[in-house]
C-alpha cells in the first residue's frame, strides 16, 4: 500500500480513517524511526533529575542508549552511551553520581564534559592517536525549554522553540504554576504496553473513551461524595481539542475534579482548602484572572509530537513513550511537582496522582487493556481501517471529538511522506499530500533538508 | 509473651499469610479486606525506587483503607477491564520472618512469587511483602502491607492490576 493511501482525510464528508497496517507493519515501523524519530526533537529528561554536579541519568531515547550528566561547571551535557574506543556502555546504571566516568572494559576515563582524560598505556599508540578526537560523543543537537531537555539526531532542522510551535504556550501554563520552578520527584513508573506506540498517543488525548473505559474511576469519585466527573458523556463539559502545529496537540478540559494547583476537591481534605485558595490568589496576582483560570481551572493533556505527553489534571505526569516494535512500547512516567511544595501539600498532590495515573491507579490499567485489545484486534486484517472522524465537521470540537488525534496523525502522515509540515486542522479541504510533496516551493509542505 | 507463644508464633503468622494468599487467589476480596485495620496502609513502591516513601516519592500504589476498599470495589466490578475476565493467579509465600516491634505488634517479611495468567500470557510478580500485624484475639489484623517488587519494570504485566 502506498504511504499516501494509509490515511483517508475527507474533510468535505468529515471522514478520517487510518489504515491499521500503520500499527502492525515492520516496514512502516522502520520508516517511522527514520522519518520521525531520527528528525524530530525527542524528550530526554528534566533538569531537576540531575541537581548536583556529577548527577547522571541513563535513558534510551529513540532506540539510542544515552545519558545526561551535570558537570562540575553546572552545565547539563548529553552523551551517547557508548565508549568511543570499542563501544561498551560508559554509564551502566540508570541513576548515580560520578566525577569521573570510566569505561569498565579497557578503563578509558572521561570527565563530565566528555573529554577523554585517561588511556592506560597510551604510549603504545602511534602519533596519529589524538585524545581530543576521542571524547564522548553528544547527540547531534541538544536543547532545553524551561527545564525540559530534548535531543535531535538530525544536525539540521528548526530549533526547539520553533519546533514546539503552539505547544509552547501550554508548557508555559504548566511550568508557571510553580513559584520556584518545577522538579521531578524521585521514582518513576515504568511499564510496557503490547501495542503500537501511536495508540497511546491517541489514548492520552482521547476524551471519548473516558466514561466507558474508566467507569470504575468515575464511580470511585462518586463514592467519595462527588459526581463532578460526569457519569455520562452528555453530562460532561465539552472542553476543547486542538491541533497546535507540528503534530503537537492538546485536549483541554474544564476541570471538574480536583487540581492540586488551585482547585479544591474533597479528595484533598478540608485542611487543604485555604492553602489551595492561597495558591490560586497568587496565580491571579501574577498572571491575571484569565491566565490564572487557564492554569488552575482547566486541565490539559498535551502531546509534544511525537512521543511525549504532559498530563496535567489530577497532578502533572510526564509520560514518555519509547516504541520497541510495531506491537510493543515502553512507557515511563514521572511526577512533576512545584519545588515549593512539601509536607502536606506535596503528600496531597502525590496522593491525587495515584488515583487516576500510573499502572497501579484506577484508570491506567484499563487503558493498557484497551490498547492491547486493539492491537490483538488488528490481527483481523480484513477489517482494514480505524475511524477517527468524530466531530470533524464541528466548528469547535470538544475533547470527546477527535481533532487533537487527527492533528497527530496528519503530522505523522506528512512526515512519513518526507514532508516537514502538514495542514493539521480540520475544515479546509486537504491539499493532496502527493501534490504538496512534489512541490518544493510549497510553503505548507516543505521537503526535509537532506532527504534520503 | 510466654516461651510457648514465642515458639508457636512463626507458625501462626505463616498460617495467616497462607490464608491471605488463598483469599487473593480465590478472588475473595471482601473477605481479604476484612483482615485490615481501619488505619491500614497498602503500598507498592516504584520498581526503580524500592525504598520509596509515598509522602515524598512516586510509587505505584499508596492506599488508605478508603481507597483500598474502593480498589476492591473496582476489582469486583465488571468494568475493571484489565481484570475482566479475571486473571488466574497462584501465590507462593516463603522465607517468613517475624519480629516483635517495640509497640508489641509484629513485623513480618515474606518472599512472594505471584504467577498471573491471562489472555494467553503468563508472568510472575516477584518480591517481598512487609507487614505490620496487630494481634486480634488469637488472630491478626494487617495494619501495614508493603509489597516491594524485584522486577526492574512492569514490562511483563503492563500494570499492577491485581493485589500483589
Amino acid at each position: 500500500m502506498d504511504i499516501q493511501d494509509l490515511i483517508v482525510d475527507d474533510r468535505k464528508r468529515g471522514i478520517f480513517k487510518v489504515h491499521r497496517s500503520c500499527m502492525t507493519s515492520y516496514d512502516l515501523f522502520r520508516r517511522e524511526r527514520e522519518r520521525i524519530f531520527d528528525h524530530c526533537w525527542i524528550y530526554l529528561g528534566h533538569e531537576s533529575e540531575v541537581e548536583k554536579p556529577g548527577d547522571y541519568r541513563r535513558r534510551t531515547v529513540a532506540g539510542r542508549p544515552l545519558f545526561f550528566v551535570r558537570g562540575s561547571d553546572g552545565q547539563i551535557r548529553v552523551f551517547l552511551n557508548s565508549c568511543p574506543h570499542r563501544g561498551a556502555q560508559i554509564c551502566r546504571s540508570d541513576t548515580g553520581n560520578a566525577e569521573i566516568l570510566r569505561c569498565f572494559y579497557h578503563a578509558w576515563t572521561f570527565n563530565t564534559r566528555g573529554e577523554l582524560i585517561g588511556v592506560p598505556g597510551q604510549d603504545a599508540y602511534g602519533p596519529g592517536f589524538d585524545r581530543s578526537e576521542l571524547g564522548l560523543k553528544p547527540p547531534p543537537r541538544v536543547d532545553s525549554y524551561r527545564g525540559f531537555y530534548f535531543v535531535s539526531f538530525d544536525a539540521h532542522g528548526e530549533d526547539l522553540v520553533s519546533y514546539l510551535a503552539g505547544a509552547r504556550d501550554y508548557l508555559d501554563l504548566v511550568v508557571d504554576q510553580a513559584e520556584d520552578g518545577m522538579r521531578v520527584v524521585p521514582g518513576s513508573n515504568k511499564y510496557a504496553i503490547k501495542a503500537n506506540w501511536k495508540l497511546l498517543a491517541e489514548n492520552s488525548l482521547d476524551g471519548y473513551h473516558l466514561v466507558p473505559t474508566h467507569r470504575t474511576y468515575v464511580d470511585y469519585l462518586t463514592g467519595l461524595g462527588t459526581d463532578d466527573s460526569g457519569g455520562t458523556l452528555a453530562a460532561r463539559p465539552p472542553g476543547r481539542g486542538r491541533a497546535l502545529g507540528n503534530g503537537h496537540c492538546v485536549s483541554e478540559n474544564i476541570s471538574r475534579n480536583g487540581r492540586p494547583i488551585a482547585r479544591w476537591h474533597p479528595i484533598f481534605g478540608e485542611e487543604a482548602r485555604e492553602r489551595i485558595a492561597d495558591v490560586r490568589a497568587r496565580l491571579v496576582r501574577k498572571f491575571g484572572e484569565e491566565r490564572a483560570y487557564r492554569m488552575a481551572d482547566l486541565s490539559r493533556n498535551l502531546l509534544i509530537y511525537p512521543n511525549l505527553l504532559i498530563m496535567d489534571f489530577v497532578a502533572i505526569s510526564i509520560r514518555y513513550i519509547e516504541p520497541l516494535a510495531p506491537d510493543n512500547m515502553a512507557v515511563t512516567a514521572w511526577h512533576l511537582v512545584p519545588r515549593e511544595e512539601s509536607g502536606a501539600a506535596l503528600a496531597a498532590r502525590l496522593d491525587s496522582y495515584l488515583t487516576f495515573l500510573g499502572p497501579g491507579g484506577f484508570a491506567t490499567p484499563d487503558d493498557v487493556e484497551a490498547l492491547e485489545s486493539c492491537q490483538t484486534g488488528f490481527r483481523a486484517t480484513e477489517t482494514e481501517w480505524s475511524d477517527i472522524s468524530r466531530g470533524m465537521l464541528k466548528p469547535c470540537p470538544g475533547t470527546a471529538d477527535e481533532l487533537q488525534i487527527r492533528g497527530f496523525w496528519r503530522q505523522w502522515h506528512a512526515n512519513m511522506q518526507g514532508l516537514d509540515t502538514a495542514n493539521v486542522q480540520d475544515g479546509e479541504p486537504a491539499k493532496s499530500q502527493a501534490a504538496a510533496a512534489s512541490s518544493e516551493a510549497d510553503g505548507r509542505g516543505r521537503r526535509r533538508t537532506g532527504e534520503r | 509473651m510466654t516461651a510457648h507463644e514465642r515458639c508457636a508464633l512463626p507458625g501462626m503468622v505463616e498460617e495467616f499469610l497462607f490464608k491471605e494468599a488463598a483469599l487473593l487467589d480465590d478472588w475473595k476480596l471482601e473477605e481479604w479486606i476484612s483482615l485490615f485495620t481501619e488505619d491500614a496502609r497498602y503500598v507498592v513502591p516504584s520498581t526503580d525506587l524500592p525504598e520509596g516513601d509515598p509522602g515524598r516519592d512516586l510509587v505505584f500504589i499508596d492506599d488508605d483503607i478508603v481507597r483500598l476498599r474502593a480498589r476492591v470495589t473496582r476489582l469486583n466490578s465488571r468494568h475493571s477491564h484489565r481484570e475482566r475476565p479475571r486473571s488466574r493467579t497462584r501465590r507462593f509465600v516463603s522465607n517468613v520472618r517475624v519480629e516483635e516491634t517495640d509497640e508489641g505488634h509484629l513485623w513480618v517479611r515474606a518472599n512472594v512469587l505471584v504467577y498471573r495468567f491471562r489472555s494467553g500470557e503468563g508472568a510472575p510478580y516477584v518480591g517481598a511483602i512487609e507487614y505490620i500485624l496487630r494481634r486480634d484475639g488469637g488472630d491478626f489484623r494487617i495494619a501495614h502491607r508493603r509489597a516491594v517488587l524485584d522486577l526492574e519494570d512492569l514490562s511483563w504485566h503492563g500494570a499492577v492490576s491485581i493485589i500483589i
